[in-house]
């Protein structure tokens, strides 16, 4: 609990209208995603680096947790205020400070949102490609903090791969400037990838400079189905293997299908086993080559339907099945564990198996869609949390999952974080030297141990 | 059976399960792009209305606020992934915070005067809320009250001129047609009876021009939906029966109305929030909603040639789509009579289907982010260039009006039935 001197203190800093610790604003700013809630003593909205350091300062001084927020839309609970105290949401600092055309790069704060940017630029002919499924609402702070992904990542990498330099409060408050805008750049530790993916416990990101591309001349969307599930995710590692770089291969397997088809009846073949939408972009000879080619490879794999958008709004129609996944999923059971798995390109046929066969072991659906470009796929393990030991059930099944992902050189989470949700299966990927550095790490920037305290790390 | 109240929220209670608190309503919301803090989103409205339902939130005015913060136009349900309904969901919690802690004053005058069609004179209430400009020719009976509650409101808003004889005072109740064409019963609403009885004239010229029997229920009264807006629940139900009553006297193919709001009444709201106890009650209602139509709809359903009735003058128009029809799914069918309007050349604004910030009594209580979402509202509809911005709603008309006026242009802003009828009403 804040005592009253120290709320003051904290309305000093950011005025008496940017402060909140109504009930009300405790429960809206304590959920995101992940259906967890944890209620804040105060909720502070600062508008600029020096607020941001003048809170950190105090929390050292008067020891209360500062939990830093954007649009609150993680899956893994990363903004959430576990154990209580102040929520520090970035979403005031919303200004796009330059566009660089010179140079290809843009400096933003962190509180704006990831499709206002892209707009932004793209009304200039160039393109900051990551896009994260909740780009209309999720900020680009948050994309950072959280180094998020997105279908386009096949082809053009994730958010960090787009950081080119930070300026960010660190826990005690300092203000510091990571990287920069060059391309090359060398001089001490780069805290700056350091710093993408940390889900805020190494400091508060205040500006980002981000690397620009030129926008790509034309693009082509493929709907392709298959009769197997393997077949399509064979397709995916002879696409890749054929030195095609699709911007995106987003794969869907069959009670994906079967869902979206009884909900809103696409008019998929009865043979559909499993679809992948594909998309690739760049000179506009070049792409419909690539697309001729990529029909030739994947035709011998039980492909039983191949389409492609003539225009935009045919490719906004195929894009349209992948959309639906959501909102269908429902139909299978009410309560849903979202993993994000990454396995080599080339193990996407095998993990599909491992996941069949847990699925048969365990008795409970699951759903599997997303990025099989970059081999990260959406494992949505569905339950009904009100039926007695299905929770227990679905642990089991995730830590399964996960496994199998390790087991084939992959990773736990390609996009979505640990947070607390993915907290109590960081031994399984993480060893004890491992988890030490990155404590090292942690207490060496927050030696009083205020910002995101409880998260990520065991 | 307890006497007890049941919770209006138990209602929604499985609905707001289904909120997994992803935060996309925060991409359509015009309420938080204005307030752009985290109640004034769906997803906090839902999280708020869970916490109420468990009785483990004050019920101080920080919740009533946020639960007024809603424009009730539904975009976020339009863009859930899950669909969640938060339109019915913030309906159902303001009708259970009034339960426990009852109306404002403001609401309680509101209710007042919605449903007493026996109060013609005006009594000191009417005075206080309405004001001079209305004091003489806005019976007290009529929702518009709620449009202009004065002592509410900032000095700036501009207010139309009150029509000197209400619409419904000008027509016999029956106006027969033509043998064999359908028999229509026309849904006026207040602000086409009392203000914008130009809409009125015109769709009922529209309708006799097409062979129709038009019956103008002379029982009918005011949709009750700008009591929703303050969860008065109890007066829209006492509405809901009343127009039932006035609508089921006759036998009619179609109940049309030229407003989309009185529509989203007839058409969604009665069904949803009338007769949950009563399932004879709720059927009747459910009967009248699915002959409710809006009158482009219809009109196009029965073959009107705009070309027939419609301007000659050419004009640039654009179209904006009020809240209540797009989320009954309509934008075509206006869209195509004007576009076969002779003259006519329409131009699409950024953002149609955006509300306008009216939102019942949110532009009450709120009036300078109201203000704030029409600014953008009136900023897309000078870019387009267009001599007139059409709509379905007159309250839409009245917003964007005001909207207008404040930027201080001098675009028009009609009800499509007025460009239609044009010809015909020369």
């Amino acid at each position: 609990m804040l005592d009253a001197r120290t709320l003051q203190q904290l309305t000093d800093i950011v005025g008496a209208e940017n402060i909140a610790t109504g009930a009300q604003d405790l429960i809206c700013y304590g959920y995101d995603a992940t259906q967890m809630e944890f209620l804040p003593d105060a909720v502070v909205h600062p508008d600029s680096p020096e607020q941001v350091s003048r809170i950190l300062q105090l929390a050292n001084k008067e020891n209360f947790p500062v939990f830093p927020r954007g649009a609150g839309s993680g899956f893994t609970g990363g903004a959430l205020p576990k154990g209580g105290g102040v929520v520090l949401v970035t979403t005031r600092m919303n200004r796009i400070l330059r566009i660089d055309t010179d140079n290809l790069v843009a400096e933003v704060e962190p509180g704006v949102v990831t499709e206002t940017f892209q707009m932004a630029v793209e009304k200039l002919g160039l393109f900051y490609p990551p896009d994260p499924a909740s780009l209309k609402f999720s900020t680009l702070g948050g994309n950072v903090a959280e180094c998020a992904g997105g279908p386009r990542a096949v082809k053009y990498g994730v958010t960090k791969d787009f950081v080119m330099g930070l300026e960010v409060v660190l826990p005690t408050g300092a203000i510091i400037r990571t990287g920069g805008e060059t391309v090359k750049g060398v001089v001490g530790y780069d805290l700056t990838k350091l710093l993408c993916g940390s889900e805020g416990t190494l400091g508060i990101i205040t500006k980002i400079i981000f690397k620009l591309l030129p926008y790509p001349d034309s693009k082509k969307t493929m709907l392709t189905v298959f009769d197997s599930i393997d077949g399509a995710a064979r397709a995916v590692s002879t696409i890749i293997k054929n030195k095609i770089i699709p911007t995106t291969l987003e794969f869907m397997d069959h009670a994906t299908l079967t869902c979206v088809e009884r909900r809103f009846n696409l008019g998929m073949p009865e043979s559909a086993r499993a679809v992948l939408l594909i998309e690739v972009d760049g000179d506009r000879d070049l792409i419909e080559k690539q697309a001729g080619q990529i029909h030739k490879l994947i035709e011998p794999l039980g492909l039983v339907q191949f389409r492609v958008a003539k225009d935009a709004a045919e490719s906004e129609e195929l894009w349209r099945v992948r959309r639906l996944v959501s909102p269908s999923l429902r139909d299978v059971n009410p309560d849903k564990f979202n993993e994000d798995i990454v396995v080599p390109r080339s193990k996407v046929p095998d993990v599909i198996r491992r996941i069949e066969v847990i699925q048969k072991r365990y008795d409970i659906p699951i759903v599997n869609f997303g990025h099989a470009g970059d081999g990260n796929i959406h494992v949505n393990i569905m339950i009904d949390k009100s039926v007695p030991g299905q929770i227990e059930k679905a642990h089991e099944a995730i830590k399964e999952v996960f496994q199998a992902a390790l087991d084939l050189g992959g990773t736990m989470s390609g996009e979505h974080g640990v947070g607390l949700a993915k907290q109590p299966y960081i031994p399984l990927e993480l060893n004890a030297e491992q988890i030490a550095a990155m404590k090292a790490i942690k207490a060496a920037l927050d030696p009083n141990n205020v910002l995101n305290p409880g998260k990520m790390l065991p | 059976m307890t006497k007890k109240h049941t919770d209006p929220l138990e209602r929604v209670a499985q609905e707001m399960k289904k909120c997994v608190k992803c935060g996309a309503c925060r991409a359509n919301c015009p309420a938080f792009s204005t307030f752009q803090r985290e109640p004034a989103t769906a997803r906090g409205k839902v999280a708020l209305a869970q916490h109420l339902m468990k009785g483990d939130i004050t019920l101080d005015d920080g919740t009533y606020s946020a639960m007024s913060k809603c424009l009730l136009c539904g975009s976020c349900v339009d863009k859930c992934p899950n669909q969640v309904p938060t339109d019915e969901i913030v309906i159902a919690a303001r009708e259970a915070l009034a339960q426990r802690r009852g109306l404002t004053t403001f609401h309680k005058a509101v209710g007042q005067v919605i449903k007493n069609r026996k109060l013609m004179n005006f009594g000191a209430l009417a005075a206080a809320v309405l004001g001079p400009v209305f004091f003489r020719k806005v019976p007290s009976t009529s929702g518009l009250r709620l449009r202009f509650p004065m002592p509410f409101i900032g000095g700036s808003r501009h207010i139309p001129q009150i029509a000197k004889k209400p619409f419904m005072k000008r027509h016999p109740e029956i106006i027969k047609g033509e043998p064999g064409k359908p028999t229509i019963v026309f849904f006026v609403g207040c602000m086409t009876n009392f203000v914008y009885t130009e809409i009125g004239e015109a769709t009922l010229a529209l309708f006799r021009h097409l062979g129709c029997t038009v019956i103008i229920p002379q029982g009918q009264q005011c949709c009750g939906l700008p009591g929703m807006s303050g969860g008065d629940l109890e007066t829209v139900r006492g509405l809901a029966e009343q127009n039932l009553a006035a609508i089921e006297k006759h036998q009619a193919d179609y109940v049309m109305t030229a407003c989309a709001t009185c529509g989203g009444a007839l058409h969604k709201l009665y069904p949803l929030v009338v007769g949950k106890r009563n399932p004879e009650l709720k059927a009747r209602l459910q009967a009248v909603a699915d002959k409710t139509v809006d009158a482009a709809v219809l009109l196009q359903k029965l073959g009107l040639h705009p070309e027939e009735t419609g301007t000659g003058q050419r004009m640039r128009v654009t179209y904006h789509d009020p809240c209540h029809h797009r989320t009954a799914g309509i934008a075509k069918q206006p869209r195509t009579l004007l576009q076969e309007t002779p003259g006519l050349e329409l131009v699409e604004m950024e953002g149609a289907d955006r509300c306008c910030g009216l939102g019942g009594t949110f532009n009450v209580y709120h009036y300078e982010s109201s203000l704030d979402i029409n600014a953008g509202k009136s900023k897309a509809i000078i870019d387009t260039g267009a001599d007139a911005v059409v709509t379905g709603c007159p309250g839409c008309i009245m917003q964007l009006s005001d909207g207008l006026k404040q930027a201080g242009d001098k675009t028009r802003v009609l009800h499509t039935v007025e460009l239609l009828a044009r010809k015909i009403r020369r």
